[in-house]
């Protein structure tokens, strides 16, 4: 045998570069899906349950201010919320989305929830995401894709971004898979509680708290880091800028699901929400920019589980509840408007008497979405929602 | 579903083994369980993974692909440095030995064999860093020098771990050489005594046993002539050259050892039955398996063990399980990276994966598979591996893990089938307000105990 001609070879990833080929991921996963014509769909699930009067407080329901005292309630005050036309306003944080309300392209929706009644986080996200009163395997967003064309030659039916799918996203539409190189991590919240389930152990618990504030040092002196470095400051938002930019390639996929956590506030909720909405604020800013003038054909929704109890409990929080606020966002989007069906917040028409009761449903909310936006036949969107035939749907929500 | 999971079936397979898979059947009889697993007949030959001869032929095909480069550079000057990935076919039988081991302790039916093997390789450690031809024999060395003698007389897994091409290759024997030898007279050579130095100091009897500089120097020249087997023949392996080895009887520790093959071996069986070799080896199991600071009456169990049956390894391995310190609460010993990595993905029921993700993530976690930093192996104690960013690593590890696998199963049923009465009540309330079952997976996998075994 003559001596093999020398050959270029790569490098493989592995053993000998010391480098993991399982990346770390953040608390947001990003999935990923084609779609013909030109509309784009962003679903983004809020979960943990995001409490709604928190996001768009209702500064003029005369309940508002027993239920939650000590919150500055007046717009226009400091630290007041951000108006939206009277009696309800939005988060301080919320300025992106605020700025999307005044240039129309914002709809703010509450007192809305899932279709089915449940307080457990692992349920209700599964029901959520299924679209079905049983949890099955798929994800209604996967049926919706599967009335959809095949895709070109050579392309995969749908991509997500991420190691795992969501069930919103599973099913028999087959996804593809990529998985951003960045170095995120727990969110915040989920760390704390990390944290505090090692404190009583004399080697891990002092090895955590020292790296926490080690990592909060560098974040602090360094700045937000490239990728690869300590960790990201906001990985919801570098994950929505990705899946901005792939939205808005010609060829590249109409559909995305996001989800982010870090919402199940039940202690300190004064401390810690704001972080997490400021951190989802900017995540849609990102979205928005990256997307660029496909922005205008876009709807983003953003949903949560349910909401929570309309009254602060003992450790200034607040525990699982009914009715929620949802947010529909794009240059898409017939916005600048608050749609809501107010039910109050006197202790008589909360839900059982602890909740904000629920005047919508999501449902009414996304098949708007299938139908005149994504455009879907109707034998696509019984199948996508089998048990929401005769149910009314909102009108209007897009632009014409 | 199965039984609850009694607490001595949960330490059995913590404690001595690689955490339970969601699938496997909890022990009944969890003594029985440990017993069997030692007493299993030895592994057959792994399909699939070279033997010696085809080591030495992928190391003769790279060291032909280096001389062609080297040859055609030189006739092309000036020329830039090739982009070729030197001794590539070493480093591919590396990686491949690498993911088969790995994906056989995720699925492994006797963790607490693998354990000890496991054990045995870092008693005996070795970087692969080292040199391509240490990559190209790693997993020969785990297979068939560490893995059949794990369960028998101590002599025999010196013997095959010492003179196998890893350890003469790692601790420089192939250079030594007897200076009164042909070879040494020839080209003017001399000892090397590294391997010598490490066999007294921390393969068998260790300093306090009480040996000289000249007890080293007599082992070296023991071990003179023993080396790999140049890959140019095609058997590869090892030999017993003897143009290098150093003439005349050989006094150590007051004995002495015959010039030729048969030294090194009756050498090492001599070192491998010294009280003070089975106090030490005693030590470092309970260490390993039982605390930090290894609880007296266990090692003085365990030595009795290997006192009384001349080394039996299979006697110390169940003297070990039958001490009652082992099977005490709370579990204080923490699992290294590797242990950890190999736990969570039993824990998820993670299939054997393909990719080199898990030997990639022990080494995100400080843990690089075959790569000590020094021959005195992994450090065997909770402070070496609770450094704050390689907690915060592990954390952010068991996150993406748990996004993975959330959603396939209840994450507090999980816990019991795999920790059962070892799971902590404040992880379990911890969980159930989790926000989502991903976290809730998480915080599982980060819980103290879970980190614990």
């Amino acid at each position: 045998m003559t001596a093999p001609k020398p050959q270029v070879h790569l490098p493989r990833r592995g053993l000998l570069l010391g480098l993991g080929a399982i990346a770390t991921l953040g608390p947001t996963r990003l999935a990923l899906a084609r779609a013909p014509g030109d509309a784009r769909l962003v679903v983004v699930l809020l979960r943990g349950a995001l409490d709604g009067l928190a996001a768009v407080p209702p500064y003029g329901d005369p309940g508002f201010a027993q239920l939650r005292p000590g919150e500055p309630r007046e717009p226009g005050v400091a630290g007041g919320p951000l108006d939206l036309g009277g009696h309800f306003g939005l988060h301080p944080r919320l300025t992106h989305i605020h700025a999307m309300f005044q240039a129309n392209e914002a709809l703010v929706v509450h007192a809305i929830a899932g279709a089915y009644r449940t307080r457990s986080h692992f349920d209700a996200q599964a029901l959520l995401e299924s679209g079905e009163a049983r949890i099955g395997t798929s994800g209604w967003l996967n049926r919706a894709l599967a009335g959809l064309p095949e895709p070109a030659q050579g392309a995969r039916n749908g991509l997500a971004l991420g190691t795992d799918i969501p069930l919103l996203l599973r099913g028999p539409t087959r996804i593809a898979n990529h998985a951003p190189l960045t170095a995120a991590r727990p969110e915040d919240d989920l760390m704390a509680r990390i944290a505090a389930l090692n404190a009583p152990d004399p080697l891990l618990g002092p090895a955590m708290r020292e790296g926490l504030a080690q990592r909060a040092f560098t974040a602090g002196a360094l700045g937000p880091q490239p990728q690869g470095g300590p960790r990201s400051p906001n990985p919801t938002a570098e994950l929505a800028r990705t899946a901005g930019r792939l939205l808005a390639e010609a060829n590249g996929p109409r559909v995305a699901a996001l989800d982010m956590g870090g919402w199940d506030t039940h202690v300190g909720q004064a401390q810690r929400l704001p972080n997490t909405l400021g951190a989802l604020d900017e995540a849609l800013g990102a979205l928005r920019e990256a997307l660029g003038p496909v922005w205008r054909r876009t709807a983003v929704l953003v949903m949560t589980e349910f909401g929570r109890t309309a009254a602060i409990n003992g450790n200034g929080g607040t525990d699982h509840g009914t009715g929620g606020a949802a947010f529909l966002l794009g240059g898409a989007v017939a916005g600048g408007r608050v749609i809501a069906d107010w039910p109050g917040l006197a202790p008589e028409r909360l839900f059982e008497r602890r909740d904000l009761a629920p005047t919508a449903d999501l449902r009414s909310l996304i098949l708007p979405l299938l139908r005149e936006h994504l455009r879907l036949p109707e034998a696509v969107i019984a199948a996508t929602f089998p048990e929401a035939r005769g149910l009314s749907t909102m009108r209007g929500l897009l632009r014409a | 579903m199965n039984k609850p999971m009694s607490q001595r079936a949960a330490i059995a397979a913590i404690r001595f083994g690689q955490g339970r898979r969601p699938d496997e059947a909890a022990a009944v009889d969890p003594v029985a369980w440990l017993t069997a697993q030692l007493r299993l007949p030895a592994p057959p030959p792994s399909e699939g993974l070279p033997g010696y001869p085809q080591i030495a032929a992928a190391i003769r095909r790279d060291r032909a692909a280096r001389e062609e480069i080297r040859t055609t550079t030189a006739a092309t000057l000036p020329a830039v440095p090739p982009p070729l990935m030197p001794d590539r076919e070493q480093r591919q039988i590396g990686e491949a030995e690498a993911r088969a081991h790995t994906s056989m302790l995720l699925t492994t039916g006797a963790p607490f064999r693998e354990r000890l093997v496991t054990f045995w390789a870092n008693h005996f450690a070795f970087n692969l860093r080292r040199s391509p031809v240490i990559a190209a024999h790693a997993g020969h060395y785990l297979r068939e020098a560490i893995r059949p003698n794990i369960t028998g007389p101590f002599a025999n897994l010196l013997e095959a771990a010492v003179l196998h091409p890893v350890m003469l290759g790692y601790l420089d024997n192939n250079q030594s050489t007897g200076p009164n030898s042909p070879v040494g007279w020839r080209r003017n050579q001399g000892l090397n005594e590294n391997l010598a130095r490490e066999v007294l100091e921390l393969h068998t009897v260790s300093p306090a046993s009480g040996y000289t500089q000249a007890d080293v120097s007599a082992l070296a020249r023991i071990l003179t002539g023993w080396q790999m087997r140049p890959p140019a023949q095609e058997d590869g392996g090892v030999w017993f050259n003897a143009n290098r080895h150093e003439p005349g009887d050989k006094i150590l520790l007051g004995r002495s050892f015959p010039q030729g093959e048969r030294g090194a071996p009756e050498a090492l069986a001599y070192l491998a039955g010294h009280p003070a070799t089975h106090r030490r080896l005693a030590e470092k199991l309970v260490r390993h398996f039982v605390a930090d600071t290894p609880p007296p009456g266990a090692v003085r169990r365990v030595e009795g063990a290997l006192r009384d049956t001349r080394g039996d390894l299979g006697a110390a391995s169940e003297a070990l399980i039958a001490t009652p310190e082992a099977w005490e609460r709370p579990l204080t010993k923490l699992r290294s990276p590797q242990d950890y990595v190999i736990a969570v993905l039993r824990a998820v029921g993670s299939p054997a994966p393909e990719g080199l993700g898990v030997v990639g993530i022990m080494a995100r976690l400080g843990q690089p598979l075959w790569q000590v930093p020094a021959p005195d192996g992994w450090p065997d104690t909770a402070p070496s591996w609770t450094g704050p960013e390689a907690m915060l690593r592990r954390v952010e590890w068991a996150h993406a893990v748990a996004g993975r696998f959330a959603g396939r199963t209840d994450p507090t049923g999980l816990a019991e089938q795999i920790m059962g009465p070892l799971v902590n009540p404040a992880t379990l309330l911890e969980m159930r307000r989790a926000g989502s079952q991903r976290d809730a997976l998480t915080l599982l996998l980060t819980s103290p105990e879970f980190q614990r075994r």
